[in-house]
């Protein structure tokens, strides 16, 4: 790891600086306060999750920590002049770092609060154009409002009217105005938590996902293979308030009790490294299938692989994100995936080099992926079997010029590439909202 | 005797509303409710005009029309298209299916009558 003999130097100082007792520290991210010491004195490697613990509670940047103060805020720097499309290089980032270190700070600190807006931007958006909740809100509200107008224009318009045709009427506006009003709470309710982005759960799916982000997608107790650990982690869940997503949740983890028990952690981590990480490999040598073994490479503990499981119809039935390859929350993705290529040879493992838009549309993130599609449910004699598709995604530090990479997006909606031939409507990153 | 409109559309006080409507101005109306049996009323009654609306219970007003225009008995039927949505899209895609015209929801009651007027006399 860069700079990793004196990441432990700048922990120590930072937590100096805080004022924080190294056992206090080491108690509230969950470490041994022994552990923590030997870190700071630069005899443990740090990185991962446990890295990013320790930036967020000592309320710095990770790549601060890990990297020293000047060349991650030059690294950045130069980030966020390619992102926006200015010309400069590293010469000029480090004489702006150099000479205004504060100037530089808000500049990072300014592009860092563009990200995260746009990432809200793009959630919301998001949510208002595929949650199916809103949809069937806005829709009773519409209707109410059309049968209201409707009947009140006969009232008034009517100038010979029956009266048990005026009373009917009379009856209906009243009940349309109930349903009105029931309609409009639901849509305020909804519109409260618009502000909240990213806590607004909608569906069970997404309760199911807040329960595997909860657990870091790894569950200790059932790698372990302790009795009744799925149990455990399932009974009184707060993520899984709905049945829907109880049952997902159960169904999963039993799954994830099947992986555990083919291809147990220390000895998979042990394969892992002999193997370089090849799928195929790994699922020759503990006799699995090759999707257990991606579900199994993104479920280490502080793995950084994202994982998408779609089900033959192609709607994602799980979403581990992974940094600059956003998975829409509603709605379709990008048909070009391998992850829907893979239904169509069922049994083939993909391998693709991805390049995806980043955020600003300005570059690209480079990200390796395996896919594989295979059967889940017999339908019968002579029937096709019911398949899943499941995709492993690696993030890369940069492009591997050594093989092909193929340009794809998250969702048309927010997909720059304007000229993409699989298209399906235009974007509103390219057109404005 | 007086032209026939078939209604199909699910929220009940808009059917009341639509039927006052077209009897007084001289349409015989029948309605249906369901998206999944609607080929079959069509069939049944064979209406001079058809009001349907998109959103139905078990099947889209957009699929029901594709196949009302592949059937040889209603291929030339007036359809007036009802959705609670405005976008261009929902438009695109009723014209597509074949209808001859397109109301969003909430609509005037004048601006309905002038649309199924204009397309019986078409």
């Amino acid at each position: 790891m860069r700079g990793h003999a004196s990441a432990g130097t700048r922990i120590r100082e930072r937590r100096i600086a805080k004022g924080l007792r190294q056992a206090t520290l080491a108690a509230e991210i969950g470490i041994s306060a022994s552990y923590l010491n030997l870190i700071e004195h630069n005899r443990r490697r740090i990185g991962g999750k446990l890295l990013q613990a320790l930036a967020q509670r000592l309320e710095v940047e990770s790549s601060l920590l890990s990297e020293g103060a000047e060349q991650a805020v030059v690294a950045r720097l130069s980030s966020v002049a390619e992102r926006f499309g200015e010309e400069g290089g590293a010469a000029d980032a480090t004489e702006f770092a150099t000479r205004f270190p504060a100037w530089a700070n808000l500049v990072i600190r300014a592009a860092r609060r563009v990200d995260d807006l746009e990432r809200s931007v793009e959630t919301l958006t998001d949510r208002l154009t595929h949650d199916p909740h809103l949809a069937a809100t806005l829709h009773e509200v519409l209707s109410t409002v059309t049968s209201i107008r409707a009947t009140a224009s006969i009232l008034q318009d009517t100038k010979e009217i029956e009266p048990e045709w005026r009373d009917r009427f009379h009856r209906n506006i009243n009940e349309d105005a109930a349903r009105l009003t029931d309609g409009a709470e639901a849509l305020v309710g909804f519109l409260d938590g618009v502000d909240d982005a990213q806590s607004e759960v909608s569906s069970p799916q997404e309760e199911f996902t807040n329960f595997l982000s909860a657990y870091g997608w790894h569950f200790p107790a059932i790698e372990a293979q302790r009795s009744g650990a799925a149990d455990s982690y399932l009974k009184g869940a707060p993520q899984l308030s709905s049945s829907s997503a109880q049952a997902i949740a159960e169904r999963y983890l039993a799954c994830y009790e099947d992986d555990a028990r083919k291809m147990p952690l220390v000895q998979f981590q042990q394969a892992m490294q002999v193997q370089g990480g090849d799928p195929l490999k790994l699922a020759q040598e503990f006799s699995v299938d090759t999707a257990g073994v991606l579900r199994r490479i993104a479920t280490l503990p502080d793995s950084t692989a994202g994982l998408i499981v779609c089900d033959a119809s192609g709607t994602l039935v799980l979403r581990k994100p992974v940094e600059g390859f956003p998975v829409p929350r509603f709605g379709a993705s990008c048909p070009l995936w391998p992850l829907f290529q893979a239904l169509s040879r069922p049994m083939t493992t993909l391998s693709a080099q991805l390049n995806l838009p980043t955020r600003s549309g300005v570059g690209d993130s480079h990200f390796h992926t395996y896919a594989t599609a295979q059967p889940v449910l017999s339908l019968g004699y002579g029937r096709e079997p019911l398949l899943e598709a499941t995709m492993l995604i690696l993030p890369q530090d940069g492009p591997d010029t050594s093989e092909p990479a193929f340009p794809v997006g998250p969702s048309c909606r927010v997909c720059p590439r304007d000229a993409c031939a699989a298209r399906r409507e235009p974007s509103i990153m390219t057109s404005g909202f | 005797m007086s032209k026939t409109v078939l209604l199909i559309e699910d929220e009940p006080n808009i059917i009341e509303a639509i039927s006052f409507l077209l009897s007084r101005d001289g349409w015989s109306v029948h309605t249906h409710s369901n998206g999944l049996t609607a080929l079959d009323a069509v069939a049944e009654r064979q209406p001079d005009l058809i009001v349907l609306d998109v959103m139905l219970p078990g099947r889209s007003g957009y699929e029901i029309l594709k196949d009302i225009r592949r059937a040889r008995d209603t291929e030339q039927t007036p359809v007036l298209m009802l959705t609670a949505r405005g976008q261009m899209k929902d438009r695109e895609l009723a014209l597509e299916a074949g209808a001859n015209t397109f109301m969003t929801k909430p609509f005037a009651n004048a601006e309905m009558l002038d649309a199924v007027r204009a397309l019986a006399g078409a």
